[in-house]
């Protein structure tokens, strides 16, 4: 009797404090977009900001936050991949695991402008690698990493067990369960968390400010050699991204579309990574119905 | 719970050739001791069941003997299988488990194909020829009673399949490796009644080839299809014997009662 007052009360509740976040994002999300798009178009997305007069655009910041994700990547993946199978298929239950593990959970707490301060100490200044895309791509591995280990580790434990004892008692080696049998298994969590971790370093600033420098140089986009000082491609020159861009135009610029770039810069940040979110949804899914060919 | 002791067991030996045979087996989980001094020999091409509560340590003793148990668990004793002792720490164990099969209680195909969850393991052991991969699949397709239902589905995937069908895709994975011997858990305990039959018929078909041992809580399954029977009591042995006579003849009053439903 009073269990069922209780019931609806509780959902009453749970379903008021759904709808508040709801409208919180709904506003914020439709606040940034509301403001931005009708200021973006082909010509600010395509031509070089301005320092001090308007009509500047972000083709640059635009680029370096693209590359500076896929080099990111192209470092993390590897070491979060062999870290994740480490611990979910090889590391015993000991104090060192344990301590492996915290270590992550740690790490993956650490405040982003510390992460920056970091690499700006270690990497620009004492490795003398200066500010450029490839500090900026190991201090956003640092951030990334701890994240992307645990969701790589979750996707190989949520494979059932039953999987890898299938596997044994056909002969497999436990190397090859693990790539073979489970990996392919656990593609699509790993997919999924890969490509969420891709919102969050392409939205990232404070790591960066430090790390990849603030300015955003000129450069070729022609230019194919990636020892050259102007090539598009160098990782050793200064890359300002997207998001230190706007940190940047809000803080201290003088052009006079100041507002207007800032805002039409957000909006194209969030569409991206709006895109990465459903893209990781549909692609997830897309991959999950291959491996397993259900419909 | 009644108390039996259960120092007193009736094993039988077994005149016809053996396929495996454990000596002084013992398992523990840690400080758990939870088989005791098993010595059974199993005779080749026969359905040998084991029995006894859930709990008692068939499974336990099961995975033994391939090797199963290897990080979960001390196994102590020797198994012998054509003169070697598979339990020394030596041994090579992915090359006995390609000689000793095992299938689990719960279906557990993998996420691929039907054609990959049988050949992938051959390819993986050095066959690569298509048509001995192709045979190996319709072979043991059709020795496991699934090729008519599936053989125009082969690269559909092998989880779209019913639990009894997998079951069955499961045994052809294990036997397309042209094991010696299938040691099976419980196969049919997650099964509706016409799967089960249709997984009892396999067995009986593939006991011309291999050699089988099968866990079963169902003894009435265990009466249909096995040549000899093992009752497990917390750990023991109590008796082995051929299934005709644990059923109607059993020596020991554990096994009596197990049997006959009196039992704890
Ligand atoms: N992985 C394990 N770790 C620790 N103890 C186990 C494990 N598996 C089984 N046991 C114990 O061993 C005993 C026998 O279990 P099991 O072999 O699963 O019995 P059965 O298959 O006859 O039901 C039980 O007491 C059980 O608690
Ligand atoms: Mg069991």
């Amino acid at each position: 009797m009073n269990a069922k007052k209780y019931d609806h009360l509780a959902t009453g509740v749970i379903y008021t404090l759904v709808v508040a976040v709801i409208l919180i994002l709904v506003a914020i999300l439709g606040y940034i977009l509301f403001n931005g798009v009708p200021d973006i178009s082909w010509h600010f997305l395509t031509s070089a900001a301005q320092s001090f007069s308007a009509g500047g655009g972000i083709r640059d910041q635009l680029f370096n936050s693209l590359y500076l994700l896929v080099l990111t990547i192209i470092v993390s993946l590897p070491i979060g991949l062999g870290a994740g199978i480490y611990l979910s298929e090889y590391a015993k239950d000991n104090w060192f695991t344990d301590l492996i593990r915290t270590s992550v959970e740690v790490l993956s707490s650490l405040p982003s402008v510390v992460v920056g301060l970091f690499g700006y100490l270690l990497f620009v200044i004492k490795l003398n690698l200066g500010f450029s895309i490839l500090s900026g791509a190991i201090a956003l591995t640092f951030f990334n990493l701890p994240l992307l280990t645990r969701n790589i580790e979750e996707s190989l434990r949520s494979v059932p067990d039953l999987q890898r004892e299938a596997g044994m008692s056909l002969g497999l080696s436990n190397w090859k369960t693990t790539t073979k049998i489970v990996l392919p298994a656990a593609l699509p969590g790993i997919l999924t968390g890969l490509i969420l971790s891709a919102g969050r370093i392409f939205g990232e600033a404070a790591a960066l400010i430090y790390t990849a420098g603030q300015s955003a140089p000129t450069v070729d986009y022609t230019n194919w050699n990636i020892f050259s000082s102007t090539s598009f491609l160098n990782p050793m020159r200064p890359a300002e991204t997207l998001a230190v861009h706007i940190w940047k135009v809000n803080t201290e610029s003088v052009t006079p579309d100041a507002h207007l770039i800032s805002s039409a810069s957000s909006a194209v940040l969030i569409i991206v990574i709006l895109i990465f979110n459903l893209g990781a949804r549909f692609l997830g899914n897309q991959l999950y119905k291959k491996i397993t060919a259900t419909k | 719970m009644k108390e039996y002791n259960l120092n007193e067991s009736f094993i039988t030996k077994i005149a016809e050739e053996k396929a495996l045979t454990t000596k002084d087996l013992q398992v523990y989980y840690g400080n758990n001791h939870a088989i005791f001094d098993a010595n059974l020999e199993f005779p080749r091409f026969e359905i040998t069941a084991l029995i006894g509560a859930s709990g008692c340590g068939k499974s336990t003793f099961l995975r033994c003997l391939n090797r199963m148990n290897d990080k979960r668990a001390r196994v102590d004793g020797e198994i012998m299988y054509r003169n070697l002792d598979i339990n020394s720490p030596k041994i090579n164990v992915y090359e006995v488990r390609k000689h000793i099969g095992m299938v689990f209680q719960r279906p557990n195909p993998f996420a691929k194909s039907i054609r990959e969850n049988i050949t992938f393991a051959l390819k993986n052991a050095g066959i690569t020829k298509k048509e001995i991969l192709e045979q190996r699949l319709e072979q043991s397709l059709k020795d496991a009673a699934l090729w008519d239902e599936v053989k125009d589905d082969l690269d559909k995937s092998a989880l779209a399949l019913s639990g009894g069908q997998q079951q069955r895709l499961c045994i052809a994975r294990s036997i397309a490796m042209h094991p010696d011997i299938l040691l099976l858990d419980e196969p049919a305990s997650a099964l509706d009644p016409i799967s089960t039959s249709k997984i009892e018929e396999t067995l009986e078909t593939l006991k011309k080839n291999y050699t089988i041992i099968i866990v079963t809580h169902n003894l009435q399954q265990a009466s249909r299809i096995s040549d000899y029977t093992a009752f497990l009591h917390l750990g023991h042995i109590i008796e082995y014997n051929t299934t005709a006579n644990v059923f109607t003849k059993p020596k020991m009053q554990a096994t009596e009662d197990y049997v006959s439903g009196n039992f704890g």
